[in-house]
């Protein structure tokens, strides 16, 4: 057995030398030039420019909480929609710290006239705490609210979420929230 | 639940049904050690790495040189990780400055890695360089990954081989599975990832003044080239912490689909494989089946229970499927179907919080993880896993009609069955012993997030997930402490290892015997029956174990839900 663990000492310690540059140095970076050169885009993060200004990334959510734009969903990621620290909230169905904070959402949403059954993902947070999207039924709830606060007609505002509906064979129908809020913002301007 | 989840849920194994055959057969191609279209290419890099490591891949080794040299590889893989990681802070490639990762932290992540389980006890973003996920964590996805074939590779050859002394070269297996499969695929679909949405760039941090003014920091990195190999080698550890729920891992419900496929399409190939190699794929096929049936039924349980919700938030106006943690743009039936794939195989990726699902939708990844993970399961473990139990199943036909038993050509006779239930103990001894001991310490008492019965399946899940390496989590739970990183370590090493090594052993036995022709007096293992029989053996076993930790945990939980009693 002794002369058995020296023959294999070698090719373990070379292997794993061998193996760490083809595949934790070469492979990623062989990858990142391809990305780079032909979708530099998608590779730098899909990234929104205003000017000089990153707006953000058509991928990724970010926060909305005021009044004249679609609100985006409860995030657990640090203090709501944190890029460096994405999270679910963790909670168990039946834990009663989820209760509360879903009671306080349902009370706000409430409070800003949407009445019925409440569609789930406008009180739920998400598993990254970065969802982009919202269900097309969470953003028609809210575009009566947008449209009293901007002085819009509502139909202009259900118009924008129809046109963003995206719907998948593999998954659900959902809107991006940054995307519409842009049209928003581009409807008012005109 | 509705129609059009169920189109993709079916879909979904019509797919994989499809490309059995063919991957199986490249597989088999690098089994049997042929030449493939791809050693124009990667031939001459297969040949350097031999030269310069003095390995001779024509060497046959018996079942104790090829459990040294693997085992001796997977060490020193182990402290090289261990090495990069606590070195993070003095090496290049760290754009967000990150300091070196704590002893206990490091030793956890790189037992984590070696393991094939990618339990992450850290948070990616904020604890992980570029480096350190390029060099320290992805070349772990490859090489366990590879390992983990050729194991299964050195197992088919004890059942195929006759009075042979010898299962093959661990490092030409190793070797070939990743040059020639696992490299050439992840090349692909990283190009697809990048093209779909997910980043690879040698950036960290971009700082964005979002719409309404506030500001967000969003991290790059090479995710892409990650993430590819993450899925296709059934490790599932993320670049990010929320995994492949981040936006930049699995930014659209297509690449879901794809994510999920590639977590499969190995293990359902080597079942092809495995036929091929005992020479007769309708024996591959009859494993096939049986792994389907317990697939589609966790599916049904886990989606029929997303999919109606969760009463204790119908209560206060919430209608509809149970959205805590999930994704929009995926909904309630690609992540039920994720969370069956990804505990079915021994992947651990996530898209959404497991920790959230309803009770009895979240009991299901966890019995499947403790089932052995052997509904088709990670790559290459998956199979040789599920041969335990085939060798336990027709010993129990054996004692049934009173012959000894037979398995595709070899007599299985009491060495073998010993070492089979030796290595599906350590299952559950492991499992149920830290699960226990961690709910009566304080230590161990410390980590749930959540109270009651959810806190218990927290602490389960966790152990199971280790021991399974699976690497998947109730991630509420804080394990990033010096109890749960050490305790967790082990259980994943232990869990590995003290599988493989009776399972080699299992491999030399039968090489060296004789080959018993099938006789009218054979039990059949291809058929109905023969399925029927797998099924039982792998549910009463795993059922008789775990059924008294689950009553604790997730059913306790779901009466707790129903009744709207909240912890």
């Amino acid at each position: 057995m002794g002369k058995d663990f020296t023959s294999a000492l070698r090719p373990a310690i070379v292997m794993t030398i061998l193996f760490a540059a083809l595949l934790g140095i070469a492979y990623p970076l062989a990858m990142t030039g391809i990305g780079q050169a032909f979708f530099p885009s998608q590779a730098n993060g899909s990234l929104i420019r205003d000017g000089n200004r990153v707006i953000g990334s058509t991928v990724l959510g970010q926060a909305f909480t005021t009044d004249r734009y679609f609100q985006t969903r409860p995030s657990a990621a640090g203090k709501g929609y944190d890029g460096l620290a994405s999270s679910g909230s963790n909670l168990g169905p039946a834990s009663q710290a989820l209760v509360d904070r879903v009671k306080t959402d349902v009370a706000r949403v409430r409070a800003e006239g949407i009445t019925g059954p409440l569609p789930a993902d406008l009180v739920t947070a998400s598993g990254s705490g970065l969802d982009p999207d919202l269900s097309p039924a969470a953003a028609a709830a809210q575009a009566p609210r947008i449209a009293r606060v901007r002085g819009m007609p509502v139909g202009t505002v259900t118009a924008i979420v129809d046109r963003a509906t995206e719907t998948s064979l593999f998954g659900d129908p959902h809107v991006n929230v940054l995307a519409m809020n842009r049209a928003l913002d581009t409807s008012a301007r005109r | 639940m509705t129609f059009q989840g169920w189109i993709l849920i079916l879909g979904f194994v019509a797919i994989l049904l499809a490309l059995t055959r063919p991957v199986g057969a490249w597989l088999f191609a690098l089994y049997e050690g042929r030449r493939t279209p791809l050693h124009l290419i990667l031939g001459p890099v297969e040949r350097g790495f031999y030269k310069l490591s003095g390995i001779d891949p024509q060497a046959e080794q018996g079942w104790r040189r090829y459990a040294l040299h693997m085992l001796l590889f997977n060490v020193t893989l182990m402290a090289f990780t261990y090495a990069v990681l606590r070195l993070q802070g003095v090496l290049p490639g760290n754009p967000q400055g990150l300091a070196g990762l704590s002893p206990h932290l490091a030793f956890n992540t790189a037992v984590s890695f070696t393991t094939n389980t990618n339990w992450q006890s850290y948070g990616g973003e904020s604890t992980m360089s570029n480096l350190s996920q390029m060099l320290g964590l992805t070349i772990h996805n490859f090489l366990s990954a590879a390992t983990g074939i050729a194991l299964a590779f050195a197992l088919f050859r004890g059942f195929a081989r006759r009075e042979s002394a010898s299962i093959g070269n661990f490092w030409a297996d190793m070797t070939r599975v990743t040059l020639y499969v696992l490299l050439p695929i992840s090349v692909v679909y990283a190009i697809f990832l990048i093209a779909s949405g997910v980043p690879q760039t040698m950036a960290g941090v971009v700082d964005v003044q979002t719409l309404e003014g506030a500001r967000q920091s969003i991290l790059l990195g090479p995710v892409a080239s990650q993430e590819a190999i993450k899925m296709l080698g059934t490790n599932g550890g993320g670049f990010f912490n929320a995994n492949s729920a981040h936006p930049f891992e699995n930014p659209t419900a297509l690449t879901n689909l794809v994510q999920m496929l590639s977590i499969f399409v190995l293990g359902f190939g080597l079942t092809w494989t495995f036929g091929k190699a005992v020479g007769n794929t309708r024996q591959g096929w009859a494993i096939l089946s049986a792994m389907i049936i317990l697939f589609l039924a966790g599916v049904f349980v886990t989606y029929s229970q997303e999919a109606a919700g969760n009463p204790v938030l119908h209560h206060l106006g919430v209608a509809g499927s149970n959205m805590e943690g999930k994704e929009v743009r995926f909904g309630p039936a690609a992540s039920a179907l994720f969370a069956v794939v990804t505990t079915a195989a021994s992947c651990g990726a996530v898209n959404a919080m497991h920790d959230s699902f309803t009770a009895l939708g979240g009991m299901i990844p966890l019995f499947n993880i403790q089932l052995g993970e052997v509904v088709i399961g990670g790559v290459g473990a998956g199979i040789y896993g599920f041969l335990l139990f085939a060798i336990l199943a027709v010993f129990v036909a054996g004692l049934m009609v009173g012959r000894t038993p037979e398995y595709v050509g070899k007599k299985i006779e009491s060495r073998e069955v010993k070492l089979a239930v030796l290595a599906i103990a350590v299952l559950p001894l492991m499992i149920l012993g830290l699960t226990s001991l961690s709910a009566v310490l304080q230590a161990g008492l410390a980590g749930p997030l959540n109270k009651g019965p959810h806190g218990f399946s927290e602490i389960l899940y966790a152990f199971t997930s280790a021991v399974g390496n699976n690497g998947s989590a109730f991630a509420g739970l804080t394990a990033n402490t010096p109890y749960y990183n050490g305790l967790l370590g082990i259980a994943m090493w232990f869990g590995r290892f003290f599988v493989i090594v009776p399972m080699l052993a299992i491999a030399g036995s039968l090489a060296a015997k004789r080959h018993v022709p099938e006789s009218a007096g054979s039990f059949p293992t291809t058929g109905g029956l023969w399925v029927g029989l797998l099924v039982g053996i792998i549910l009463i076993l795993g059922g008789l174990t775990f059924l008294p930790s689950l009553a604790l945990g997730p059913i306790a939980d779901h009466l707790a839900m129903i009744r709207g009693t909240l912890s």
